[in-house]
């Protein structure tokens, strides 16, 4: 078989332009010489995690290292592997976003999304329109609820203290509304097959509009905080450059392709739920360094606040939820649907049987992705860009893991 | 009473301030940061956490002291010493006060930044011996960062110095009775303040101990009171660090416009506060910052502040000579 990175890959309604030519081979501690290098300096490989305080989780990388500086790394997976996809072969329809919680668990709600639309789709049933809304506004507060977590740490990765715990004031006040809807603050099991499982309380709307009140002006303060410091720039400005085709090729999604100028956002091109009626940005960077990944993030909150008006705005009378079997039995088939999670693509490959369990059950996540690339950025850059970078991409180990 | 009961007791009385203002000062940094980062800090041990660092103290004593089974055992022993006592000897030189202080040496001010300048060796040992390739290259990133540092640092003092024509700390206090030298010596104190945050390994220059990059840099494999050893010494440096700064920058125990007499009595308690606000702006910078990077660090120490320190010197040395054949010529 041909190196599965020249073919050209076709994301939706984007065609890749360009193809990634395999040039050097990528890195990884196998390829490159270690060891001795000329008669007095010796390279030290380093095992970073996966108990070290900045792997963002159980990351682990093995670095070979000349001094400060990254020769090669090479990422290691699996500490966090529970088998989600395995499990779910034993579980009801209804029960899988149990499981996607679990799996990028600070945006539960998008995987609860990904695995309710795909068994959806299995179903053929048609969602009330208030349960679209209401999943794109709970949607859109977990993005920023997540993307309040990747500032914090970002912040923490660069040595900033503060911003992490600014941060979280922020996404306490989020994970309250969260709670308030949903039960519950992370593990939501929220969105379900058909719909929502409870309605909105009543007076949620001013809750959530209090707070997008402070927070247009905490999002500021934050961006100026960090993002405006001169510092920080200097440590993120050309730092872990992904090119366009570098990104198409390792199947990048989310903000990690849009830095690199590709405007791919499955909300906007392949939309589901109450996107295609909002109105909303979808922001791109141009050079696909760390820099342009930490403003469209940013750019992205702003978005989110603008899309969690109009949901609330435009909420429609009705039902919440459509009439679905207590036990799920769709028909034999095989499906795919994914959301634009807060760290891109989040997918489900869903084949039935007909019987009450999925036959097979896939999960495609971003990070899994992002982890990889990892391999190809580092080299070149000193140790302590290694952490920005696995900042930068804002990796979630529980769902590379899975 | 004899010369050696009071050289004695002036010793104990260094350790003691030493210890009792690494407890203050941890305590101090984690309520700074604490409201800050609009959180409360300590609250549990005491009125409002008061008793948190006491109690931290107390366990870092009888906490087992683990040493790993590869270290240097001797290098691994002696560095928590040899960075803990150089922080010690620099209280020596350092006037609270016309009359309090442990001793008064015309060459004060070399003599603190000597003591201080034996710090990265300790750093580098403990890093070193621990027998850890985070320690070492915390460690090797302290001895880089701090030799690298040194020379800015001891020439941003040399302007003062030349005005004053003395390096005995009490004369430069003395000297700035009229007008504090952080006003005409402002850059030098730019570079200062600059210098002194990387030698002391804060924020946005903690390079030696980035958590996020190095785990916890030298200190990694230590534990108990090693570990607290090199933590205090930490708290010490920069309480000497910014004592030298308001000795030299900010008119030491002294106030503008106020009279000698009546700052005679109050006057530790003067330099303490003063010492103490500086402490503070530097939990301020680390409560803030982001960090930089160890290439940017180095750029910005031989491409601009040694320089920098150096064309200021000259400015300076150019001015006292015009004064000295101008108007000061009589």
């Amino acid at each position: 078989m041909s190196d599965p990175r020249d073919d050209v890959i076709s994301v939706g309604a984007l065609a890749a332009e360009g193809t990634h030519s395999a040039g050097d081979p990528p890195a990884g501690i196998r390829r490159v010489p270690s060891g001795v290098d000329g008669l007095t300096t010796e390279h030290l490989i380093i095992n970073m995690g996966p108990q070290h305080p900045s792997t963002h989780g159980v990351l682990r990388l093995l670095i070979e290292v000349d001094g400060e500086e990254v020769l090669a790394a090479e990422t290691s997976l699996g500490y966090l592997h529970r088998g989600i996809e395995k499990l779910a072969e034993s579980r009801k329809y209804h029960q899988l976003g149990t499981l996607m919680d679990r799996g990028d668990y600070v945006s539960g709600m998008h995987g609860e999304q990904a695995a309710a639309l795909a068994t959806e789709k299995l179903l053929e049933v048609t969602v009330p329109d208030k349960a679209r809304y209401i999943r794109t506004l709970v949607a859109e507060l977990t993005r920023l609820a997540s993307h309040l977590v990747w500032y914090g740490t970002f912040g923490l990765d660069t040595g900033a203290m503060g911003q992490f715990l600014y941060a979280v004031r922020d996404r306490e006040v989020l994970l309250d509304i969260l709670e308030e809807i949903s039960g519950q603050r992370m593990m939501f099991n929220y969105i379900r097959p058909g719909g929502v499982v409870a309605d909105l309380p009543v007076g949620i709307e001013k809750k959530i509009l209090d707070f997008l009140t402070d927070f247009d002006v905490h999002l500021e303060e934050h961006h100026a905080l960090l993002g405006g410091n001169e510092i920080f720039q200097m440590r993120v400005k050309g730092i872990g450059t992904i090119s366009r085709e570098m990104a198409l090729a390792f199947a990048l999604s989310g903000a990690n392709l849009r830095a690199t100028g590709v405007g791919f956002d499955v909300r906007r091109d392949r939309p589901y739920d109450a996107y295609p009626d909002l109105d909303f940005d979808v922001p791109v960077g141009s050079t696909g360094d760390a820099w342009d990944r930490y403003m469209v993030r940013m750019e992205e909150m702003r978005q989110s606040v603008r899309m969690v008006r109009q949901c609330i705005e435009g909420m429609p009378e009705g039902d919440f939820t459509a009439k679905v079997p207590k036990v799920i039995r769709p028909a034999e088939g095989e499906v795919y649907a994914s959301v634009e999670s807060s760290r891109g693509e989040t997918g489900v490959h869903l084949v039935s049987d007909g019987s009450p369990e999925p036959y097979r059950y896939h999960y495609r996540g971003p990070s899994l992705f992002a982890c990889q690339v990892l391999e190809e950025i580092l080299p070149g850059h000193l140790l302590a860009d290694v952490v920005m970078m696995i900042g930068s991409l804002d990796i979630m180990l529980g769902e590379a893991d899975r | 009473m004899s010369p050696l009961l009071i050289v004695v007791l002036r010793v104990l009385a260094a350790i003691g301030l030493m210890l009792a203002n690494g407890v203050v000062l941890i305590y101090m940094l984690r309520k700074v940061l604490g409201h800050l980062h609009v959180r409360l800090g300590p609250m549990h041990m005491g009125p409002k956490g008061v008793l948190q660092t006491t109690m931290d103290v107390l366990k870092l004593l009888t906490k087992e002291d683990v040493t790993p089974t590869n270290v240097d055992k001797v290098l691994f022993f002696i560095a928590p010493a040899l960075v803990f006592v150089p922080a010690l000897m620099a209280y020596a030189a350092i006037p609270f006060s016309e009359t309090w202080r442990i001793t008064d040496l015309d060459t004060g001010l070399l003599y603190s930044f000597a003591a201080l300048s034996v710090i990265p060796i300790g750093l580098l040992m403990a890093g070193w011996a621990s027998a850890n390739k985070w320690s070492l290259l915390g460690g090797m990133r302290a001895a880089g960062q701090q030799i690298a540092y040194e020379v800015p640092l001891l020439l941003s003092v040399l302007p003062v110095v030349m005005v004053v024509g003395s390096l005995n700390m009490s004369d430069i206090v003395a000297a700035q009775s009229g007008l504090w030298f952080v006003i005409p010596q402002l850059p030098a104190f730019v570079i200062f303040a600059i210098a002194g945050l990387v030698e002391l390994n804060q924020t946005p220059f903690d390079m030696s101990e980035a958590e996020s990059e190095l785990v916890a840099g030298f200190a990694s494999e230590y534990s108990a009171m090693k570990f607290g050893l090199l933590f205090l010494s930490e708290f010490s440096n920069s309480f000497i660090m910014s004592a030298i700064g308001v000795t030299v920058f900010f008119g030491g125990w002294m106030i503008p416009f106020v009279p000698a007499e009546v700052m005679q009595p109050v006057a530790p308690v003067i330099f303490m506060t003063k010492v103490y606000i500086g402490i503070f702006f530097m939990m301020w910078i680390r409560g803030t910052f982001p960090r930089v990077r160890i290439d940017q660090l180095m750029q910005l120490g031989w491409k601009w502040l040694i320089p920098a320190s150096l064309a200021w010197i000259m400015i300076t040395g150019l001015v006292i000579k015009v004064w000295q054949l101008g108007p000061g010529a009589s």
